[in-house]
This record gives structure tokens, C-alpha cells and sequence, in this order.
């Protein structure tokens, strides 16, 4: 069945077993919205130098979201900055790729278990969803750099 | 389920209805037909207004109210034609209170733009009030937040009972001798509620307001009578009648319309034009600037025609047998709590439900995976989930060519959804 692509075990597991979740001390906080379904998240950022200490978040929102969330928090924490960044960047490039990428074994390496989503990339509707917490780091981020919040 | 089904009356021939849409033989996901439940969103279309709106383009296009040659003049009697039938089937005492605009988000930035910059005693201004509900769709909402941060006009709002209707306990502090416009949903979009126009309407005569009525979830389902309503404007767009896109239309009493400024300028609009000033046309081409939607008007003049070769009273009692259908059985589903009135009593076809936890995007998402067409998310109309404290919800609903077959498919694809999240 092909829901079984867009809802592989990796995502509800993430979804029902969430990492992470709640909010925590930060650098900085962004909240973020998908005006076309009310999926919300508060996200912070925290980071040790270069070093991403903690992701914390809260919000509401469907599986597919939620388990994003999850996933970059397991991810992305412990990494350094640029190494997240090229993280975030190949999953945005996953993401939009309409189902026509199919991970090889390099981008498996560098995303894990977000390749789990690449089914999601062929339902229009739902890759903003997929996309929402990533967004919101990205922002949170930029955020805590021009505040001088890392090295 | 069947034995559910017994006793259900007031149902139209459905069979016959659905051979008129082609696309409800359409078939996605692996050879699913589609069972269509957005209604609310926007209508399927009849093959009668598909053939007109081609009609239109093969054989009489060209621009309306200008050209002295042949087909430009049918191109006007059918534009205008459209006009009467509208007008006809709103009940409206003249033609010239048919306003054409492009749907009724357009209908009501107008109203709120006329009062904008009308004279007194219509002008709104900081010494005046602008009312609404809680219930409304955003297009009732943000022109009117506009117009009060534009004017300094405060606006307020009558909330929403826990049941789903709106809460009038304190209508004599809401609508107030300061009150220029109570401008209200009469069907909802999001919860389903039939709301009570003559208590608020009598409230706003009381106090010489005027009333405008957004009858987008009405117009298409019920008797839409706009004398019987007695209210100043009412709102409408073509698109969830059976029409096509890019067609709504506002209503509004003549004499509020001659007295009241035009809002967008341009083409069609006029009398007169010099470098210094314009004169305007009357109504309602005062209202209309620039080339109208004319193969769309002359499509939802077919629909008109659709709507009412039927009647709008048969089609009333099909959608509450398999409104009260739908109910009886959606209730039935473990962990599914109705938003919105949860008796088939002064609701319409819209019904809006939670499932458990589950997420209404995952649940549309596996609905989507059996053929079934659901909305899901906040159905423009976010002050409602806000107030009941939930981010979203899934909505189905019906209208003429529904069956209490699809009721019964909606019911099993939600055992489906609860399956695969449980």
C-alpha cells in the first residue's frame, strides 16, 4: 500500500515515541506556523561554541511533523554547526525533490533516519509539514548567531 | 448499517444527479472512485453548466455592454440574463441589487469598503462600531478588521456556545446605538450551525444598524429569500452552488446602493469621464468595474437554472436525511467528538469532527489513500478551533449528489484511520 511509503515504521515511531520534545533553556526561540492546516511549533536553540547543545520544541501537529521534529532533534544535537547545516540542506533537498530522488548510500549516511521521509516528498501537501521544525531551526539559528549567541 | 439507513426520507434520486457530474466517476489511487465530501469547499460541477460556459466561449463570446454587433449583444443578454436568474432566485425585488463580483470574499471587502468611505449616515468611522461573530470564516473577518483599523472603529464580536451556536446572551451590549454594521454567517463553514438572523436582525433595526449576512454555506443548500431575511446585503459565491470559479455575488437594498460610494474604479463603471471628475452609472454596474466575469456569470446562471429545475427545498431535505444520517453515525465512532452541533437541529451539511488524537492531516491523509474527500485543517476559520482549544479538524460535506453510501464509506475509512494510528 503505498501510505505504507509516506508512514514508514521510522515515523510513527518517532511520532509516538517522541525525542527531545518540550522546551528547554535556549539561546534564542522562534515560533513558526503552516497557515494552511494550524500546525504550530516553539522552537529553541542551544549551543555550546560551535557545538548544537539542545533543540527543544513544542507545538501541535500532525505525524508527520511531529516526527520530523523528533528526528532533527535526535540529529542534530551534538553536532557542530556547518555539519548541521549540510544535515538540514539534504533533507530540504529530499524534501523537494517530488519523490524522483532516491537516497543513495552517502545521503543515507548524512540524514539516517530522515530518509524515512522521502516518501513524503511526493505528497505536495504534506512536505511543509515534514519541513516546519527544519524551518524553524534554520530561523532559530540565524537568530542565535546575530545575537552572538555562538563562537 | 443497513438498518440504519431504513427510514431515511426526503432523499432525491441521487442515481439520476450523479450522472450530471462526470468528474464523480472519477477514479484515484489505484482505481478508487472518488467519494467526494468537500462540498464546502467548493461544488461539483453539472455537465448543463460545463456545456454552458462552452457554449458561451464557442458560439457568443465577446466583451458585454459595448459592441453594436451581433454576437456582442448576446454576449450581454446572457450576461445580464444571469443577472435576472440570480435575481430571481434570491427572491430579490429588483434586478439592480444583483451585484456580480468574483466570490463572496470579494462580495464583502466591498460592503466594508463602501461603508469605508460613505457619507453619513452609513459612514463607519472611530465614534463608531463594527460587529461580527467568532463563527465567521476569515472573509468576514479581516475586511472588517481593516475597516477598523482604517476608520478607528471598534470591533466586536458575539462568541460561541460550547454546543457550537452563537452566543447571544449579551446582544443588547454587543449591538449598540454605536453599531453602524452586524455583518454574521447564516450557515457555518466550519461548525454547521444554522445561525438565528431574525433575533439579530431585529436587535439591529432596533438600533439602525445595517446587516449584512455571509449566505456562501446557505445560498447553495436552502431557500436563500432575501426579502423574507430582511437583512441589507447578503453575500454569495457561485462555486459551492455548482457553479464555476471567479463568480459571487453581492446583494444589496437599491436604495443603499444609490446612496453609497463605489469602491474599485474603472471601465463599465461610469456615466461620464473627464480629466477633473467622473459621474458613475447606476447600480448595479456601478459596482462593477472593468470586463465582469462573463462566461462565469453565464455559468452560474446554469447553475441557477440546475438548482431550481430540482428545487431548493428537495435539495434542503436530502441533505437533512443524510445530514441526520451522518450524525447518528459519525457518533458512533469511538473517540470522534463532533465540533459544532452535534444534533442534525438547525445545522447544515458540514459537519466537523476530532478523531482521538489522531491528527485531522493524517487522518485526510489515509482517507485520501480509499478515494474519500475531506478537508482537513482550519477551514478559514481559526477563531473556531481556537476557541474550543484544538488546532484542526477534519470536515465532511454533503450536498445534492450525496448518498448515505458515501456516509457509509466515511465511517469505514475512519475505522481504517484508527487502525493504522491506534
Amino acid at each position: 500500500m503505498k501510505l505504507d511509503s509516506m508512514y514508514q515504521e521510522v515515523i510513527l515511531d518517532h511520532y509516538k515515541h517522541p525525542h527531545g520534545r518540550g522546551l528547554r533553556d535556549g539561546d534564542a526561540e522562534v515560533h513558526h506556523v503552516n497557515p494552511t492546516c494550524g500546525d504550530e511549533i516553539t522552537l529553541r536553540v542551544k549551543y555550546d561554541g560551535e557545538t548544537i547543545a539542545d533543540v527543544s520544541y513544542e507545538g501541535q501537529g500532525c505525524s508527520i511533523s511531529q516526527a520530523s521534529a523528533s528526528v532533527l532533534n535526535e540529529l542534530l544535537v551534538g553536532k557542530e554547526l556547518p555539519e548541521a547545516q549540510k544535515i538540514q540542506a539534504a533533507f530540504l533537498e529530499l524534501m523537494q525533490s517530488k519523490g524522483q530522488l532516491e537516497p543513495d548510500e552517502a545521503m543515507e549516511e548524512v540524514l539516517e533516519d530522515a530518509v524515512a521521509f522521502a516518501g513524503v516528498s511526493k505528497y505536495p501537501a504534506r512536505v511543509k509539514c515534514a519541513l516546519l521544525s527544519w524551518m524553524a531551526w534554520k530561523d532559530a539559528t540565524a537568530k542565535a548567531l546575530s545575537e552572538g549567541k555562538t563562537a | 448499517m443497513t438498518d440504519a439507513r431504513q427510514g431515511l426520507t426526503g432523499l432525491l434520486d441521487t442515481e439520476a444527479i450523479r450522472k450530471d457530474f462526470p468528474i464523480l466517476d472519477r477514479t484515484v489511487r489505484d482505481g478508487k472512485k472518488i467519494v467526494y465530501l468537500d462540498s464546502a469547499a467548493t461544488s461539483q460541477k453539472p455537465r448543463q453548466v460545463l456545456d454552458a460556459l462552452n457554449t458561451y466561449y464557442e458560439r457568443h463570446n465577446a466583451n458585454v455592454h459595448r459592441g453594436v454587433y451581433t454576437i456582442a449583444e448576446e454576449a450581454t443578454a446572457l450576461y445580464e440574463g444571469a443577472r435576472d436568474k440570480v435575481a430571481a432566485f434570491i427572491n430579490a425585488p429588483s434586478r439592480d441589487e444583483v451585484i456580480f463580483t468574483k466570490n463572496a470574499s470579494e462580495s464583502l471587502n466591498l460592503v466594508a469598503n463602501m461603508l469605508g468611505w460613505a457619507d453619513e449616515p452609513y459612514r463607519v468611522d472611530r465614534d463608531t462600531e463594527i460587529v461580527t461573530t467568532e463563527m465567521e470564516h476569515h472573509s468576514n473577518i479581516v475586511p472588517w478588521q481593516l475597516l477598523s483599523q482604517r476608520t478607528g472603529a471598534k470591533l466586536k464580536w458575539f462568541g460561541i456556545t460550547d454546543d457550537g451556536r452563537l452566543d447571544l446572551s449579551n446582544i443588547d451590549e454587543i449591538i449598540t446605538e454605536k453599531t453602524k454594521i452586524v455583518s454574521f454567517t447564516l450557515v457555518s463553514n466550519i461548525l454547521g450551525t444554522v445561525n438565528p438572523v431574525e433575533q439579530i436582525i431585529r436587535r439591529a433595526q432596533q438600533v439602525g444598524a445595517l446587516v449584512c449576512i455571509d449566505a456562501s454555506q446557505a445560498a447553495p443548500h436552502m431557500v436563500l429569500d432575501v426579502q423574507a431575511l430582511q437583512a441589507d446585503f447578503v453575500a454569495f459565491t457561485g462555486h459551492k452552488m455548482v457553479g464555476p470559479t471567479g463568480i459571487g455575488v453581492l446583494w444589496g437594498r437599491q436604495e443603499l446602493l444609490e446612496d453609497l460610494p463605489p469602491f474599485l474604479g474603472g471601465g463599465e463603471m461610469i456615466e461620464t469621464v473627464s480629466m477633473h471628475s467622473s459621474t458613475y452609472a447606476p447600480a448595479p454596474h456601478k459596482f462593477e468595474a472593468g470586463t465582469p466575469p462573463i462566461a462565469q456569470a453565464v455559468g452560474l446562471g446554469a447553475a441557477v437554472d440546475y438548482l431550481s429545475a430540482i428545487g431548493m427545498e428537495n435539495i434542503h431535505r436530502h441533505e437533512q436525511a443524510i445530514t441526520e444520517y451522518a450524525v447518528k453515525r459519525l457518533l458512533d465512532v469511538p473517540g470522534l467528538r463532533i465540533i459544532g452541533p452535534a444534533t442534525a437541529e438547525d445545522r447544515g451539511a458540514t459537519i466537523s469532527f476530532t478523531l482521538g488524537d489522531i491528527h485531522p492531516h493524517d487522518v485526510g491523509q489515509v482517507l485520501d489513500e480509499m478515494g474519500i474527500c475531506v478537508r482537513v485543517g482550519h477551514h478559514c476559520a481559526r477563531p473556531v478551533c481556537l476557541r474550543y482549544g484544538i488546532p484542526a479538524t477534519t470536515r465532511a460535506s454533503f450536498y445534492l449528489y450525496s448518498t448515505p453510501a458515501e456516509v457509509d464509506a466515511l465511517v469505514d475509512g475512519l475505522e481504517h484511520v484508527r487502525n493504522f494510528f491506534g
